[in-house]
């Protein structure tokens, strides 16, 4: 095989590829098998930021960076803040509870990915369209977010007001003044 | 070499999406806490803004569709896992524990 600069930037994007898949399926591995919860978390942070790579190869950057701020940078960073809150941790139990809740939730979870996985290789899916009204960069997506999906948007934006007051009104019920 | 057209397939996006959505399931059904059944939430919903992504890129005539749902699904799941995290705190304080076999005040 020769190396010429095509096919060597080919070759990088698919090694880059194939790292960001081993990241996200060790991660989200790591997030639900593992031990203690700060674990979790990590793997979780970890497989979020294989999708945004992931979604830089499908064209959309501004996704790629809006995963890594609010999922890495917000939501596992909250995860871990209400850890440290609460002191949660999981109490260890018996060696054949965990092996038979191990393996009943592989039966389960197998039960969803094979026949999601068969139906992928063999469906053959409507052609691509042929027409593309806009190459969906970040002009036309925010275009798009204040046009045909401004009423959605701004329904987002009240909830997210709406979970911000719920969330101070759960969490502060029930505190004593001095403790 | 097929290893090199990996990531202009359709087919690959969706397969981690559904691997993902299986790990999910997995986490959701194994934690015994209400952190770790959290944590394999986001994971479903990541699975699913995936198949959205790779949808929009590969087959619709608009590519701004994909991009606007997973914009959305983030927000939700941001306003979701505030919420889940206060009423965690809340359980915490008044039970001392978030393990779900200890929530049973309600068991008929």
């Amino acid at each position: 095989m020769t190396f010429t600069p095509d096919t060597l930037y080919a070759l990088i994007a698919a090694v880059l590829f194939a790292g960001f898949v081993a990241v996200i399926l060790l991660g989200a591995v790591v997030a639900v098998a593992a031990r203690s919860l700060v674990r979790n978390v990590t793997g979780l942070a970890l497989s979020f930021l294989g999708l945004a790579g992931l979604y830089y190869f499908l064209h959309s950057p501004f996704l790629a960076l809006m995963q890594i701020l609010i999922y890495v940078g917000a939501i596992c960073v909250t995860i871990m803040f209400a850890m440290m809150l609460a002191e949660l941790h999981e109490e260890s139990r018996s060696w054949l509870m965990t092996v038979l809740a191990g393996v009943g939730s592989f039966v389960a979870a197998s039960a969803f990915a094979i026949p999601l996985i068969l139906m992928v290789r063999r469906s053959s899916w409507m052609p691509a369209s042929s027409v593309q009204t806009n190459p969906g960069t970040i002009e036309d997506l925010g275009r798009a977010l204040l046009t045909r999906y401004g009423f959605a948007f701004e329904l987002i934006s009240v909830v997210l007001l709406l979970a911000i007051l719920g969330a101070l009104a759960v969490a502060r019920s029930g505190r004593k003044p001095n403790s | 070499m097929n290893f090199i057209h990996w990531s202009e397939q359709l087919n690959v996006y969706l397969m981690i999406g559904a691997l993902l959505f299986a790990i999910g399931i997995f986490g959701f059904l194994r934690h015994r806490t209400l952190v770790g059944m959290l944590i394999s939430g986001e994971l479903i919903l990541a699975g699913a803004s995936l198949n959205f992504m790779a949808f929009g890129h590969f087959r619709a005539a608009d590519p701004v569709t994909g991009q606007a749902f997973t914009l959305f699904i983030i927000g939700i799941a941001a306003a979701e896992a505030a919420i889940a995290l206060s009423i965690m705190i809340a359980v915490y304080r008044n039970y001392r524990s978030i393990e779900t076999r200890d929530l049973k005040e309600m068991e008929g």
